[in-house]
């Protein structure tokens, strides 16, 4: 080295992001021992995956939870379960995230009263953690919503604004751009959707934070008492993190970030008058990108992945804090633990043995990484200023759902015209046997099915062993608290009290739901434009014609998805195809019962019906959803999508299911042209092939 | 499709005057269909439910609700559904596609927005697609409603646009209502243009915006003042969980049904009806057989007030080949 150069390393190389794996399943017994054995692997955080019932605010036993339990994530139902899953891990030590959102007020007081029972204690200001908690995302992209907006976004601002006292440690938001990216938004909308969700959220905690902040006991002035409301906004915006996707696009997913950075400063400076630098900072953790991962050939998911993981920790300026990386065989169902460590061993090889984290920021000074942030900023500008001309994020959930619907259906597209090349899917499809999949259970978890008898067993044993009265004075405050129209009346308080008092996550959810009433999230498929006609679609058209005038109505399909599952992206495609095809098509959404989708299907007059399922609920939910339409008098064909391995098709098909569509199926015209040539035959109109 | 015995037209029919809701998924089967077969027991079935078999007019309430799209009327119509099933009404909702007729196909995104009971009987949603021109109904449409007001006790039309969609409406509908969000200036602006008719109700949704929504709300009835609408009445709600001003609506638009003169309104919705399904049938050259639009019109008024749209149909075919 010469005496004028600079050492281009760094003096001490970073220390490494922290290392998680998104895991749970089956009971909160089983999870722990996974848990436990992950951290002996070199795991350094817990990413806790719940099951949908948790999520959404239902007990074992509620009819919705059915085929739901234990399947996507672990049941949590009360403290007993919570001290169970954190059974011998010191949880003063360690720094758990949550994917839970509508509930996870819940979830938290859970968490704080499972530490207080350890041994040794932990007291509630040491704990560190994540709660997700971002709702918006929920009504745009991923259905696991409990409440209306407004009362969901005051459950938010409430447990940010108890957080920042009592919890100092813990995030109590992750605003999340992932679940858009997988939903198809496009960098420039991932960004500024992202961003617009943070300003609702930090507006609405403003003004709970105001109300909040007098102290009673002192007898302030309000002088002193806004002062104390601006500071601890500066506490609130730097304890907000993100929680971002990265896709195989690798360079602009990078300049993604770095633009996010410098924008989320922007806000904090501007608008929330934030000064301190290390509040500004732009925190995120992150999951890269699933939706791109595929069916066929999943092997080739593992280099998606580690190219993926490049783009949020290549970059020192916009590294991630926290990194979890899906597993292989996402595409094809539940991943066992095995799976999942071989995507933890991706990171430490990233981290351990490779040198990226012995550098400053190896692209300050690129041009052409300068050029994308600009371009990225500036199309996130304009794009955040239409979300505030429709009144900001919470208002502007439709709008930003139709954008998210149209963006995907034009990805489709591409990958269908082969613009967009898919290695294996729609390239370089010819391919040896996997070994990879050649097991009895095709590579997947398969949980339990006894899990969910006991699972409900055992909430009745809770129920009936804890004090009933203690309980329902406790749900009964939370009610007159969540009533209550004084703004300076924080809901944590009461939910924490009915966590001690040994209440369940149904009812905590079923006594809010009773004061702030049900809702359901725009669908965004009635603004998709429709698809400009190629010759496949024109000539579907021509089908579609001919049937109806066998059928002296045009064909009509019901589109839905049974159980908890929000994730809808793949049904909304669907029918958005079926409707450009010239069909009738009503969509009915999420969170549906068997009865519901039965008694919609007899009072549409429906000749066909299609279900997604992608949760692994299809087992049971599916013949569910068939006997229930025997039984309303309707004998419309169902066609099931969704991830579904290969040896449940056998088993759908005989309880009466006509067909399966997996991830591999990805041209969805064809799917479309499969159910019209189903309709005609059923109908007794066959068409010519 | 449904499973069973097949049933008739005029069963149908006469499950409805019996007012069995469980007639109306068929029923609305049949009407839809243009198949030879079908109609032939479409038009047994509304022989059944036509004022001559009712001895009147149904009914039912007939309701039309539109708006621009985004005002909020699906999670409205989830609230005003809820109201009339506490009051122990039974409801038919037949909710319009507003989606591009390009392709030829509909896309009914609202059900999902809808919350119902599945085991309630007391209720029937049922999506159906647009007529050919812009905001138009389809003349399933028109027929169902009339058919369906005579087991249900409301009937409500939901189409999406503004300045047209109103008008098709309010050649249906008993009452028509119109709905706003705050701050939309379109509506205003047909409003006292006269692109838009007056509507008999006008919603203000979002009524927790506060200041917006009342400011919107002054608007309009200032409008109406200039425009001597005193009749119209204006009513702001808020649709979404704590609800408010839903009772109030409910009872304007009953209070409007108690004062309009639905014998008069459903005789000229036949009428209109059957001008359309006539023109629609044999173009302009069948009107010009009949004179010109204002001579049908006119032909039209002399008739008999309780014919059904049908038997209107066949007067008009009749006259043109005379």
């Amino acid at each position: 080295m010469s005496a004028d150069s600079v050492d281009p390393r760094l003096p001490e190389p970073d220390r490494p992001w922290m290392m998680r794996t998104y895991a749970g399943h089956s009971t909160a017994r089983a999870s722990n021992e996974l848990y436990r054995r992950n951290l002996a692997k070199g795991q350094t955080g817990l990413s806790v995956a719940f099951d949908l019932p948790t999520q959404t605010g239902y007990d074992p036993d509620d009819e919705l939870a059915r085929g739901e339990v234990g399947k996507v994530g672990v049941p949590v139902s009360h403290r007993g379960d919570m001290e169970a899953l954190m059974d011998g891990i010191p949880l003063g030590e360690m720094n758990t995230s949550m994917t839970i959102n509508a509930t996870a007020a819940w979830l938290l007081a859970l968490y704080i009263v499972a530490a207080e029972n350890q041994d040794p204690p932990t007291p509630q200001s040491q704990l560190q953690g994540t709660t997700q908690n971002d709702i918006v995302k929920e009504f745009l992209a991923r259905g696991t919503y409990a409440f209306p907006p407004a009362p969901s976004m005051r459950l938010i601002a409430d447990m940010i604004a108890y957080t920042v006292e009592h919890v100092p440690k813990w995030n109590p938001i992750n605003i999340c751009s992932y679940h858009l990216q997988e939903a198809g938004a496009t960098p420039v909308q991932e960004i500024a959707y992202a961003m617009s969700n943070a300003i609702a959220v930090l507006d609405a905690t403003r003004e709970r934070l105001q109300a909040q902040s007098h102290d009673p006991g002192s007898g302030h002035q309000d002088d002193a008492a806004s002062d104390r409301a601006q500071r601890l906004m500066g506490e609130v915006f730097g304890r907000i993190s993100f929680f971002v996707n990265a896709g195989v696009r690798f360079v602009e997913e990078h300049a993604k970030l770095r633009a996010m950075s410098i924008l989320w400063e922007q806000i904090g400076r501007e608008r929330y008058g934030v000064t301190s630098e290390r509040h500004l900072r732009f925190r995120y953790g992150v999951q890269v990108n699933s939706l791109g991962l595929t069916e066929g050939q999943p092997e080739n998911n593992v280099q998606r992945i580690v190219l993926e993981a490049l783009a949020v920790t290549l970059g020192r300026d916009a590294r991630a804090r926290a990194i979890q990386l899906p597993a292989w065989n996402e595409a094809l169902g539940l991943p066992r633990p095995w799976d999942q460590q071989w995507s933890l061993r991706i990171q430490q090889v990233l981290a351990y043995e490779t040198d990226i984290l012995e550098y400053p920021d190896i692209f300050e000074g690129s041009k052409v990484m300068e050029g994308l942030v600009e371009e990225l900023l500036s199309g996130a500008r304009e794009e955040m200023a239409k979300v505030a001309e429709h009144g900001g994020a919470v208002q502007a959930v439709s709008y930003m759902k139709g954008a998210l619907v149209d963006s995907h259906r034009e990805r489709i597209r591409r990958i269908e015209s082969g613009e967009q090349i898919v290695v294996g899917q729609n390239k370089f499809t010819e391919t040896e046997e996997s070994p990879l999949t050649a097991d009895a259970e095709g590579g997947i978890l398969v949980v339990d099915p006894a899990v969910e008898a006991q699972q409900i067993e055992a909430i009745g044993r809770w129920r009936s062993q804890r004090d009933q009265t203690a309980v329902d004075a406790a749900l009964s405050e939370l009610a007159r608290v969540a009533a209550s129209e004084d703004a300076g009346e924080n809901l944590m308080v009461p939910t924490i009290a009915a966590a001690r008092a040994g209440a369940t996550t149904g009812e905590w959810a079923k006594t809010l739901r009773e004061v702030f009433g049900s809702y359901r999230a725009p669908t965004g498929v009635g603004e998709a434009v429709a698809a400009p006609a190629d010759e496949e679609l024109t000539g579907l058209r021509e089908q579609v014609a001919q049937l109806t005038q066998k059928l002296g109505r045009r064909p009509k399909i019901l589109v839905g998805k049974p159980g908890l599952d929000g994730h809808s992206n793949g049904a909304e495609q669907i029918a958005v195809r079926a409707r450009d095809a010239g069909m009738d098509v009503v969509y009915e959404g999420i969170r549906l019962t068997p009865a519901q989708i039965a008694a919609s299907a007899l009072q549409e007059g429906v000749h066909v019906i299609g279900l997604s399922i992608l949760s692994g609920s299809h087992r049971e939910l599916i013949p569910a959803v068939i006997e229930a339409l025997r039984e309303s008098g309707v004998d419309a064909p169902v066609v099931v999508g969704g991830i579904i391995p290969d040896q449940d098709v056998e088993p759908l098909e005989q309880a009466g299911v006509a067909a399966v569509y997996t991830p591999k199926d990805f041209d969805i015209t064809r799917i479309v042209r499969d159910i019209v040539q189903l309709v005609g035959e059923r109908s007794g109109a066959a068409l010519p092939a | 499709m449904l499973s069973g015995s097949p049933q008739t037209g005029a069963d149908l029919g006469k499950r409805l005057r019996a007012r069995d809701l469980s007639a109306a998924p068929a029923a609305l089967n049949l009407i839809e269909s243009f198949a030879p077969s079908d109609r032939e027991q479409a038009r047994e079935l509304l022989s059944a439910v036509s004022p001559a078999a009712l001895g009147g007019e149904a009914a039912g309430h007939i309701v039309g609700v539109t708006g621009p799209p985004g005002a909020g009327k699906s999670t409205l119509l989830s609230a005003l559904l809820h109201t009339w099933r506490d009051e122990g009404k039974s409801v038919a909702m037949l909710a319009v596609d507003p989606s591009s007729r390009r392709s030829g196909g509909s896309l009914l995104g609202d059900r999902a927005r809808i919350d119902f009971d599945p085991a309630d009987k007391g209720v029937l949603i049922r999506s159906t697609a647009a007529g050919d021109r812009l905001g138009g109904l389809a003349p399933a449409t028109r027929t169902a409603a009339q058919a369906l007001a005579a087991a249900f006790d409301i009937v409500v039309i939901e189409t999406v646009g503004v300045g047209q969609a109103e008008t098709e409406v309010a050649d249906v509908a008993d009452t028509v209502s119109v709905v706003v969000q705050p701050g939309s200036g379109d509506v205003l602006q047909f409003l006292k243009s006269g692109i838009m008719e007056t509507p008999d109700v006008l919603v203000v949704t979002k009524a927790d915006l506060g200041d917006l929504a009342l400011q919107t709300r002054r608007d309009l009835s200032a409008a109406l003042r200039s425009l001597g609408a005193r009749e119209t009445k204006v009513v702001a709600v808020c649709s979404l969980p704590p609800t408010c001003g839903i009772e109030e609506l409910v009872d304007a638009l009953e209070q409007h049904r108690l004062r309009a003169n639905i014998a008069e309104r459903r005789t000229c919705a036949r009428r209109a009806g059957a001008l359309l399904d006539f023109a629609a049938e044999h173009g302009e050259r069948g009107l010009r057989a009949l004179g010109g639009r204002r001579e049908a019109e006119k032909l039209l008024a002399t008739q008999d007030p309780s014919l059904d749209g049908q038997a209107l149909v066949a007067t008009l075919e009749e006259a043109a080949r005379a």
